[in-house]
């Protein structure tokens, strides 16, 4: 693309930053899955967009391959999966049993993210990259907040969704950083989520056949005396 | 060509086996199979040390002296493990269909597909991908037995190893940036290692240390480590054998593989990290050993144990750790294998994992309390076996080059391992029998078969090694930067 959209690209990416990090607090500290489930598609959604005008800033043909199979995959197959091997009363009535409350997840996320500003500081200071100022630091607050979120959930499928958000912060990464990644290596990379879901979402299916619930927290046959 | 055929016999065996000739002969088809591969390996061994590197498929695939020797060793334990599936899942399924051992066998061909594309990719994200199938298809296979610990156990194996996977491909691409910085597109371990030394620092130490995190949660590395013990106590044991004694190691080779990357920068060093996370699983995988109450949990922490040996002997330094390092990985892939073998016997034979509850072996089942001991004696490195010879090699290499205090340390922990590993399998195969009442249940023929096998192979380990071998051997440490 030429030059004169450009400021306007990066205004728009930065304002989907801005809100795929809201959404990934968000898929942190909601109460219930069905909640949890629709912020995880909406970060999805975003982490698209954000693809998309990278794709066009950069004239990244890569970006678009990205974008699209995060539409496929995790707006659409995995919410669709996950609706259909988990029983709807787990997604309505149930609050989601945590190990921590929502104001103290609340607060060590806030943690979280200054953390992500202070560790890629001096990556962003050595390296001129045009996007990478904006999307490292956002993709790697995302990632840390889906490790503390599959940490703190007790039960299979908001564990999943911290998982899949998790993976949604590094790829939010790697289109600034890494666009021109020959595509095979993305698609290959890119099908696997669906892959995780299948497997993850089976297994899922089977626990709750065996045991009658899907939280894993719960289940502590196996420890150390 | 070897190294084509090594992707396609596998992919060709799990078609076989999941078709509807797979209903009777799908053991055999296996079985077939893993020796059909390891021959290859062996060809693609020699190739490798006679070239010193080899490629096929217009570089898409490459294999090094490091690479060659981690097919090997992978080769090796999924033949073993083949034939001991053979009569063993056929009694461990015996109320379940024929179509459930069938894909027992179709994704036990796909596990080692995987496992055996790890070292060959050339491209190191395509690698990256091997490595998180590996995980895919072994998930269905540690959840085999469809208890709710087996579920369980999958489970965390899932969630925790992806997550780590997640991180270390962050790495990658932070890896892959610095690659494109450089003016480079070529992604592979050889460019990287000549890349690095133009890459910001910046930006290859945070890969490096996500992709040490990340890799290190699969290999058991603690405090990653939580998942590895129920996974490798739950699965069946063929699979057992080939999580603890050759999956891990293939995703440490990985890991291994960044010490060349990051050594040709002055100003970072890989060492002290190798050496701190190495010690810890030593140290915390030790006292696990001793309070331990499941016999196969405990080869699962004495995998922990040796991962973190051969990371401090990889981070020792120089060529003495390194080819030390590469007899250790030698050394437990084989010995390891056969303890899960050994151990699923041992539980075959008495319808439990309890170490409480078995008692008297000896005189009970004497086949099985030869082979638990000899495993025992064995992975806790006691000689003539190669793992007492891969220990004294880096405690030598450590002495030679000054590290008086990790050597000490290590050279500790492992005795104290020693004694625990012992002071459990003593009791449970001379212990006077207070169980007594119970029947036994025999064992199958192909079990028997694969555990002598196996065992003649850990034997000869240790009392000699081919000059082949040493060759590989030599290779794979001077891969590994040494």
């Amino acid at each position: 693309m030429s030059g004169s959209p450009l400021p306007l690209l990066t205004a728009l990416n930065a304002l989907t930053g801005a809100l795929f990090l809201l959404s990934a607090i968000g898929v942190l500290a909601t109460r219930q899955v069905l909640a949890s489930l629709q912020l995880f598609i909406a970060q999805s959604l975003l982490l698209t967009v954000s693809a998309a005008l990278l794709g066009l800033a950069l004239g990244s043909p890569h970006l678009f391959a990205v974008a699209a199979i995060t539409v496929c995959t995790k707006t659409l197959l995995i919410p669709w999966i996950l609706r259909r091997t988990v029983s709807a009363e787990v997604y309505r009535t149930r609050e989601i049993s945590r190990v921590l409350n929502i104001p103290s997840s609340l607060l060590i996320a806030a943690v979280l993210i200054v953390i992500a500003y202070v560790v890629v500081h001096p990556i962003v200071e050595s390296v001129n990259a045009l996007f990478a100022p904006t999307n490292l630091p956002l993709g790697l607050a995302a990632m840390f907040l889906g490790i503390f979120t599959v940490v703190v959930r007790r039960e299979a499928v908001p564990q999943l969704l911290g998982l899949l958000a998790l993976e949604n912060g590094v790829f939010f990464a790697g289109v600034a950083i890494v666009p021109d990644l020959p595509v095979i290596s993305e698609l290959a990379a890119a099908v696997d989520v669906p892959v995780v879901a299948l497997v993850v979402g089976l297994l899922t299916r089977q626990i709750h056949q065996r045991v009658g619930t899907t939280a894993v927290g719960l289940l502590a046959a196996l420890r150390e005396p | 060509m070897e190294l084509a055929a090594l992707v396609l016999v596998p992919a060709l065996a799990s078609g076989l086996t999941l078709s509807p000739l797979g209903r009777r002969w799908a053991a055999p088809i296996t079985l077939v199979s893993s020796i059909v591969v390891l021959l290859f390996c062996l060809a693609v061994a020699k190739a490798t040390l006679a070239a010193g590197h080899l490629e096929a498929l217009q570089g898409g695939l490459a294999c090094d002296g490091l690479g060659a020797l981690v097919l090997i060793l992978v080769a090796l334990v999924a033949t073993t493990a083949a034939l001991f599936s053979w009569g063993y899942i056929r009694v461990r399924s015996a109320h379940a269909d024929a179509r459930k051992e069938q894909h027992y066998y179709g994704l036990y061909n796909l596990f080692v597909l995987s496992l055996v594309a790890v070292p060959i990719l050339a491209n190191v994200a395509l690698m990256w991908v091997a490595v998180e199938l590996t995980t895919l298809l072994s998930a269905f296979l540690v959840g085999f037995e469809a208890t709710p610990e087996a579920l369980e156990a999958a489970w965390k194996y899932v969630v925790l190893t992806t997550l780590g996977a997640v991180l270390a491909l962050l790495g990658f691409l932070l890896l892959y940036w610095g690659t494109r910085l450089a003016g480079s597109r070529t992604f592979t371990w050889v460019s990287l290692v000549g890349i690095a030394p133009r890459m910001p620092p910046t930006l290859l130490w945070p890969a490096f240390l996500l992709i040490l995190v990340g890799f290190g949660t699969k290999v058991g590395l603690v405090p990653m480590h939580t998942w590895l013990p129920d996974a490798h106590s739950q699965a069946p044991a063929s699979i057992c054998a080939l999580l603890s004694g050759v999956e891990t190691m293939t995703v440490l080779y990985v890991i291994l593989r960044l010490f060349p990357v990051v050594s040709g920068v002055p100003t970072l060093d890989a060492r002290p990290w190798f050496i701190g996370f190495g010690l810890l699983s030593v140290f915390v995988a030790t006292l696990l050993l001793i309070y331990v109450r499941d016999f196969k949990r405990l080869f699962a922490f004495s995998t922990v144990e040796h991962m973190g040996i051969i990371l401090v002997a990889a981070g020792l330094g120089g060529a003495e750790a390194h080819l030390a390092a590469a007899y250790q990985m030698m050394g437990h892939a084989i010995a390891k294998s056969f303890c899960f073998l050994a151990a699923g016997v041992v539980a075959t034979t008495y319808g439990t994992q309890e170490i409480a509850s078995v008692r008297g072996m000896a005189r009970a089942a004497p086949g099985a309390a030869i082979a638990l001991a000899a495993g025992a004696l064995a992975i806790a490195g006691a000689p003539p076996f190669a793992i007492f010879i891969g220990e004294l090699l880096i405690f030598k290499a450590g002495v030679a080059s000054g590290q008086y205090a990790v050597t000490g340390v290590l050279a500790a922990m492992v005795a104290i391992a020693f004694c625990a590993v012992m002071a459990h399998i003593n009791r449970m195969t001379f212990s006077p029998d207070r169980t007594s009442g119970e029947p036994l249940s025999a064992v199958p023929l192909s079990c028997r078969l694969a555990l002598v096998l196996a065992g003649i192979a850990l034997l000869l380990l240790g009392l000699y090694v081919p000059a082949g071998l040493g060759d590989l051997l030599r290779s794979a440490a001077n891969a590994m930067g040494g």
